[in-house]
């Protein structure tokens, strides 16, 4: 019984979060060489070759172990890192307590394997056991067991995910994460924008707000609370910035300021608010403490300072401002001291997010009457753009840094936005999944 | 990360920023044009003066801009103008300047572009002689257009300020 430390994270954080749903690592067969791995340095990525088999065909629960493993494979297969082999190729039949006939899943190209097995427990609980192997080595290379309340069972595929990920990738998985985004529904001029929640898969849609008179933007999360800030504008009245606690759906407007306030973001510690604040003609960024509310303001310039996001060690704010007479990005202390000018290319820039990893930082690109999404480094240098249509924008971070999700929107009357994403080397767009129209979505960190 | 390709990150050369102004201009001063045709044939119509009906038929509850600009153009100056009197005219009257952007922009940024656009109208509206406090404004940035069309004739009618009459009576 080996457990390694990023094992033991997450059996806690699970025990923590989901509340009786438990972690526990199957035997592991010593210490595993490796010689299935993926690296994702590369720009052009060969999917992994993956069998996943039938979880249900272990025995045990048979209808909801096929539907866990179908969602392991599809969390793989989007990722773009993984190719999940047909299972209609499969021709051994070995039980999960046994060691798989490697030689048979070599013939079939497989070059990893996952077996699993789901069961009910006489207390209803769900148990789901999954093993990774490295069909060439004929290794296990890691595997767990987790109980857990069958309306879980979402999550428990998405955490088998993440496993299976982090043991091939050496990253970490972003599969057992949240969107959360502005719905749209009805016609270009009469559009209701609902605040809306769901899994980074699409499942689990759950509308957090639902007034045809209010108008909800720019929603993003909290690092460390089941927490988020948005924009909610009742038609007729000034937009403010809020705070949703999710689980209870208790809301609280943020500061107490006359004019508009608008762009929040958290600071990743989660204590603190970045925003905007319409001053007249100008927009000026402030911070509030969430502890003492004390509201600091960073920028006074005359003009549009906005979208403000943290550096992962909460030291640096990066921000758009068309101080210099267009929309351009900017970083500062978080003091609101060295505003830096840091965007030089042919166009406007706007919405920059810093990545989670600390060294790139993301933005939406006007350009020639075209949108795009493009990151750069902090320093404004290695400018790459991912994406180019008619209008991408908005985007946002896996929390592992590695694939970017935004809303591009179609043209005309009938045109509307939906949510994309793409991996950080411009490979691998995939749309993502909502009930009907969707913008300005924001990534969850990983669930604890 | 260093290994990854890069993505042809050099910007796209601007199309004739020139002539892209000059249309512009021109589809705004038609709209204009058109606003005046109608305003002049519905005023021999059945419209109660003083009534928010007349403020937008005789008057003209909007003004336009152009693309990311927060100027007066001369036709929106002549528009607030009238309002300006009209307002004087009906003195009990508070109104709300509401500003909106086209759909080309972020949301953010057209958020606080429309607060612009708000607040330098209230601003000249002021100049002219109207009570600060009967002037407020809101911002809608690019959430709210009226003409839905991919096309500028579209964009320009959605990049406006419209002065709402707040207290209007029901007509």
């Amino acid at each position: 019984m080996v457990s390694i430390s990023c094992r033991r994270t997450i059996a806690k954080s699970v025990l923590a979060f989901v509340g009786g749903l438990a972690a526990l690592v199957v035997a592991a067969a010593g210490p595993a060489r490796a010689l299935v791995e993926i690296d994702i340095t590369q720009a052009n990525i060969q999917p992994l070759p993956i069998a996943i088999t039938d979880f249900g065909e272990s025995g045990g629960d048979a209808e909801m172990g096929r539907q866990i493993a179908d969602v392991v494979a599809a969390d793989l297969q989007r990722s773009g890192l993984f190719k999940p082999i047909d299972r209609t190729a499969f021709i051994d039949k070995t039980g999960f307590d046994q060691q798989p006939n490697f030689a048979s899943w070599r013939v079939i190209n497989a070059q990893a394997l996952v077996t699993g097995r789901v069961t009910r427990q006489p207390d209803g609980r769900l148990k789901a056991e999954f093993r990774l192997w490295d069909v060439f080595a004929g290794q296990q290379m890691t595997g767990q067991q987790y109980f857990t309340n069958p309306d879980n069972w979402r999550r428990i595929a998405h955490i088998i995910s993440d496993a299976i990920y982090e043991r091939l990738t050496g990253e970490r998985g972003y599969f057992d994460t949240r969107i959360v985004f502005v719905d749209e529904t009805g016609p270009k001029d009469a559009r209701v924008r609902r605040l809306t929640i769901m899994d980074q898969d699409g499942a689990n849609v759950r509308h957090l707000t639902n007034n045809p008179n209010e108008i909800i933007r720019n929603p993003r999360f909290s690092p460390s609370r089941q927490e988020i800030t948005y924009v909610s504008q009742p038609i007729g009245e000034t937009p403010r910035v809020y705070l949703l606690n999710i689980e209870t759906g208790q809301r609280e407007v943020v500061g107490d300021f006359p004019g508009m306030t608008f762009a929040p973001r958290f600071s990743p510690d989660g204590q603190r608010v970045v925003f905007s604040l319409q001053q007249g003609s100008n927009a000026n960024i402030y911070m509030m403490d969430l502890r003492s509310r004390r509201t600091t303001r960073l920028t006074n310039t005359p003009s549009i300072d906005t979208s403000p996001s943290f550096s992962p060690d909460g030291r640096r704010i990066v921000f758009e401002s068309d101080r210099g007479g267009s929309q351009q990005l900017y970083v500062m202390n978080i003091d609101g001291t060295g505003q830096n000018r840091i965007s030089f290319g042919n166009g406007r820039y706007a919405t920059p997010v810093w990545s989670p990893r600390g060294d790139m930082i993301a933005f939406t690109k006007q350009s020639g009457g075209r949108f795009s999404i493009g990151v750069m480094r902090p320093d404004g240098s290695g400018e790459r753009i991912l994406t180019e249509g008619f209008h991408n924008e908005g985007p946002t971070w896996s929390p592992n840094g590695r694939v970017l999700m935004f809303f591009r929107e179609t043209p005309g009357a009938s045109g509307g936005p939906q949510l994309w994403t793409v991996d950080l080397t411009g490979y691998n767009e995939q749309r993502v999944a909502t009930p009907s129209f969707g913008s300005d979505p924001a990534w969850s960190p990983v669930l604890n | 990360m260093s290994t990854l390709t890069g993505f042809a990150p050099a910007g796209f050369a601007g199309l004739g920023r020139g002539l892209r102004v000059v249309a512009v201009l021109a589809v705004a001063l038609t709209i204009a044009a058109c606003a005046q045709n109608k305003a002049q044939q519905t005023a021999d119509g059945n419209v109660t003066p003083g009534s928010a009906q007349d403020f937008v038929v005789n008057v003209g509850d909007r003004i336009f801009f152009e693309t990311d600009s927060t100027s007066l153009t001369a036709v929106a100056q002549d528009t607030l103008n009238k309002q300006v009197q009209w307002l004087r005219v009906y003195p009990t009257y508070t109104v709300t300047v509401e500003g909106h952007a086209d759909e080309r922009g972020t949301r953010q940024y057209n958020l606080a572009l429309g607060a612009r656009r708000a607040q330098i109208t209230r601003d000249y509206i002021v100049s002219q002689g109207i009570a600060p406090n009967r002037i407020r404004t809101i911002s809608y940035g690019k959430e709210r257009p009226v003409a839905v069309c991919n096309a500028e004739s579209c964009w320009s009618q959605n990049r406006r300020a419209v002065t709402v009459l707040d207290n209007a009576p029901p007509s």
